[in-house]
């Protein structure tokens, strides 16, 4: 990220988070994606739940996105529309097309990780006033990238386990 | 991306659209800074092997620098069409100028997953209109790029 940059008004803090919104919704199609089109040989019990729960969080973290941006002042894309679209992309993509189902988690947690990490530093590094209060919000976001940065952990320690 | 990439795509786009070195002046006025800010990135681009700068002519680009340049159009170039593409911004060029230091190329990659880009990317970027030729600047009519991708 640019050093000294600002995150100055509700919407632009909101499309970043309508981003966010965004790259949890591919985390969760992936991980769908892998766990209904592979099969048993590639997926056992250990990756089953690590894509399970992949999918569950990332379907928190974007309800409590949207939470946020419902409570800022602005006009929001309407999250079927995103949904929608991320679908029809992954409905079309064939098992084979996802690289290693792990590294391709880790891919997800580390990209969402350096996400919420400039999100934050940009939203520290500007005076701006939100509609939401401030340290809620980066109370919110660091959540959320905790929860990212044990992700990477997880998929780590597996595929390290898998060596 | 970070401050030296949007310097490097910068003039590479100057380069194209001047058909030679980028002014430092251009170059200052591209990423409204003062032209002593822009002097003190470019003295930092040619000690990273990215730039060359000759006196009263301006800078060139390295092919390293080129290489890192393209790199960067492309993920300006997602961006862009993401903003219109998916979450339907008519001000994409706007917002993507604004987006554009928080958005890294990793973060860039995951949504090109989504969004359907040309192989000629990022030659499809047109300089003097800011975007990719395939996007609609006026944000009425949808590009025709589908088509020509498939």
């Amino acid at each position: 990220m640019s050093v000294g940059y600002q995150v100055t008004s509700d919407h632009q803090l909101a499309r970043l988070l309508q981003i966010g919104i965004v790259l949890e919704e591919v985390v969760e199609a992936r991980a769908y994606h892998h766990h209904e089109e592979l099969d048993e040989d590639t997926l056992d019990e250990e990756i089953r739940d690590l894509l399970s729960h992949a999918a569950e969080e990332s379907a928190d973290h974007r309800e409590r996105l949207e939470a946020i941006i419902d409570r800022l002042d602005v006009d929001s894309v309407p999250f079927e529309e995103i949904e929608a679209l991320v679908e029809a992309q992954y409905g079309q993509t064939k098992p084979e097309d996802f690289d290693g189902v792990l590294y391709d988690q880790l891919c997800n947690e580390e990209t969402a990780y350096k996400f919420y990490d400039d999100v934050i530093t940009a939203i520290e590094a500007s005076d701006a006033q939100f509609t939401i209060d401030r340290e809620e919000l980066v109370e919110t976001l660091a959540e959320i990238r905790e929860e990212e940065a044990d992700g990477v952990e997880e998929v780590t320690r597996i595929m390290e386990e898998r060596e | 991306m970070n401050t030296a990439d949007q310097y490097v795509k910068a003039i590479y786009l100057l380069q194209q659209m001047e058909n030679g070195p980028a002014s430092t002046g251009a170059l200052a006025d591209m990423m409204e800074v003062s032209p002593a800010s822009a002097n003190e990135m470019i003295g930092k681009l040619e000690s990273r092997g990215l730039a060359e700068h000759e006196k009263y002519k301006g800078v060139t680009l390295t092919d390293d620098g080129i290489v890192r340049a393209r790199d960067a159009l492309q993920t300006y170039c997602i961006i862009e069409r993401f903003l219109s593409n998916v979450l339907d911004v008519e001000e994409f060029r706007a917002e993507a100028r604004e987006l554009e230091p928080v958005i890294d190329g990793m973060i860039a990659d995951r949504l090109d997953t989504i969004i359907d880009r040309n192989a000629d990317c990022p030659d499809c970027f047109d300089p003097e209109t800011d975007a990719c030729k395939y996007l609609d600047v006026c944000g009425s009519e949808a590009e025709t790029e589908t088509e020509a991708a498939d």
